[in-house]
């Protein structure tokens, strides 16, 4: 694996399954020191042993709890230089007309309020760096594009979040940092949580089919193809690229497949 | 090892600015790579380039609007090399002005190069392209270069915007259509900034021949102001997001566009 990354240092919040996990390995593997969070400390504690990185157990919706969770990472490796926003659920999630308050407010909590916490400090930490360098990547989805009917929380806040990296972006500009802000729009990803969902259904091989169904490349995403991605987005092959959304779908937004 | 190890290229308008660019990083990530453009195949460029490249690079005299040029290249390909993994349609001209002063005759040439040569260039190369893809992770990838004007209106600009916007759906329809196929071809489509390149440096200097500064350096310097990043994007910049989508990394992006514009459309 090409050493991209060496020297940099990284944290993923959300990344102890799924796309975020997959992009602790990616990240590692391309020499990042990679930190990362979640909820889950025994799963946490084993990736990190696998990838030299180190875990923290932390919410992202946690305002509190931030300035500690940066402390952490400086006082491991000293700076950051790549954040991955990443944590993220449709838990709870439901209908405009039948979503509780409580439900919207979690969501928002974590999808969009998180997300802005785990940006405000990444910047604050990055523009420590000499020259104020860093790179900042959003994990929305291809529904901030295209809403679902029956998630609207989840499709609300993945489209703010669209907003949050393209302001983001534009602020660091004005002030002159070399931090960059991007958005990823991923279509559905064959993670364990899809896996359980279409396991949980009568007839998993139809849920299997629908899904796939869904890209015109007749498939889900790997979480490495999401994770090459970010990658991409946290080298400095990327480094004219700022505020931009970048769509990772298999042309499941880029049209109608027709007859 | 290169992440493009073993497969074949074409870079159209490939002598100078991004077309240069990006193929002198695809050389270096292990590509083969044929570049094409206007100039005669013996020109001092061409000469220059080819050496600076080495040996994994060859030249082919084209003209992206003609039928029969991209015949040769098709022909080309598949006698010399056996294969075509990567399509970069990277050839364009500007047109600018008061969109009542444009001649039928400007806007046609425009609309040839930077539609029609996309059009022929993807026709001419799939059949080729749909074999070879098969045979390496992340199948072939067609990139099509358009622009931030792709994207977003801008005044004076109507025809470049119009002849960009029909590369940006032109890729979407493809992208779907080999997908759905299940032909072995991602298309997307790349959206540079303000990027220093001669396009952007003849482009400035008809704005200060028209009176709208004194002197280039004056557009640099707003068109900087105006780049959330402050800077113009440098062809090598433009290079390292070409390799994603030419590579394994991309293999489920597809029908896509990738912005790289400092954040100019973020705004």
């Amino acid at each position: 694996m090409a050493s991209r990354l060496e020297g940099k240092v990284a944290l993923v919040t959300g990344g102890t399954s799924g796309i975020g996990a997959g992009t602790v390995r990616r990240l590692a593997a391309e020499g990042a020191k990679v930190v990362f969070t979640g909820s889950k400390a025994e799963i946490g504690e084993a990736l990190a042993a696998q990838v030299g990185g180190l875990f923290v157990s932390h919410r992202v919706e946690d305002a509190e709890a931030w300035p500690a969770l940066i402390d952490k990472v400086m006082e491991a490796y000293g700076r950051l230089d790549i954040a991955f926003a990443n944590a993220g659920t449709e838990q709870g999630d439901a209908s405009i007309e039948d979503v509780s308050i409580e439900a919207w407010s979690r969501l928002v909590g974590i999808n969009q309020t998180g997300v802005m916490l785990t940006v405000q400090h990444a910047i604050r930490a990055m523009a420590r760096n000499e020259g104020a360098t860093g790179s900042i990547i959003i994990n929305s989805s291809m529904n901030a594009a295209r809403p679902l009917g029956n998630y609207v929380t989840y499709s609300t806040t993945k489209a703010a979040v669209v907003a949050l990296a393209k302001s983001a972006a534009v602020y660091c500009g004005q002030k002159k940092y070399r931090i960059r802000v991007n958005a990823i729009l991923p279509g559905v990803v064959e993670t364990d949580l899809i896996r359980n969902i279409m396991e949980s259904m009568p007839d998993p091989a139809a849920v299997r089919a629908i899904y796939e169904g869904m890209a015109p490349l007749n498939r889900m995403a790997r979480v490495e193809e999401v994770a090459g991605l970010v990658a991409y987005l946290a080298s400095d092959e990327a480094a004219f690229v700022s505020g931009a959304e970048i769509t990772i779908d298999g042309a499941t937004t880029a049209g109608m497949m027709g007859v | 090892m290169g992440k493009l190890e073993g497969r074949v290229a074409l870079v159209t308008g490939g002598l100078r600015g991004i077309g240069l660019a990006i193929a002198t990083r695809f050389v270096a990530e292990g590509a083969q790579v044929l570049i094409a453009d206007l100039d005669a195949a013996g020109s001092e460029a061409v000469g220059e380039t080819v050496a600076a490249l080495g040996e994994r690079a060859a030249y082919i005299s084209a003209n992206v609007t003609d039928e029969a040029s991209w015949q040769g290249i098709a022909d080309h390909m598949r006698d010399t090399y056996g294969a075509a993994h990567i399509l970069v349609n990277n050839a364009g001209i500007d047109l600018t002005g008061p969109v009542e002063t444009l001649s039928l005759e400007a806007w046609r040439r425009i609309m040839a190069v930077n539609v029609d040569g996309v059009f022929l260039g993807t026709r001419a190369l799939v059949p080729l392209m749909a074999q070879s893809g098969a045979g390496v992770a992340g199948g072939a990838s067609i990139i099509n270069i358009s622009s931030i004007m792709g994207l977003v209106g801008y005044s004076e600009v109507s025809a470049y915007n119009a002849s960009k916007g029909a590369v940006r759906l032109f890729t979407k329809g493809i992208a779907i259509e080999f997908a759905t196929k299940r032909m072995p071809i991602r298309a997307n489509s790349l959206h540079p900034g303000f990027v220093k390149t001669p396009l952007l440096n003849a482009g400035f200097q008809r704005w200060v021949d028209k009176g709208f500064a004194q002197k280039p350096e004056d557009l640099v310097a707003a068109m900087e102001a105006a780049t959330p990043i402050r800077r113009l994007a440098e062809p090598s910049e433009l290079a390292g997001p070409a390799l994603f989508l030419a590579s394994a990394d991309a293999s489920y992006v597809t029908g896509a566009e990738l912005v790289v514009d400092g954040g100019w459309t973020a705004q």
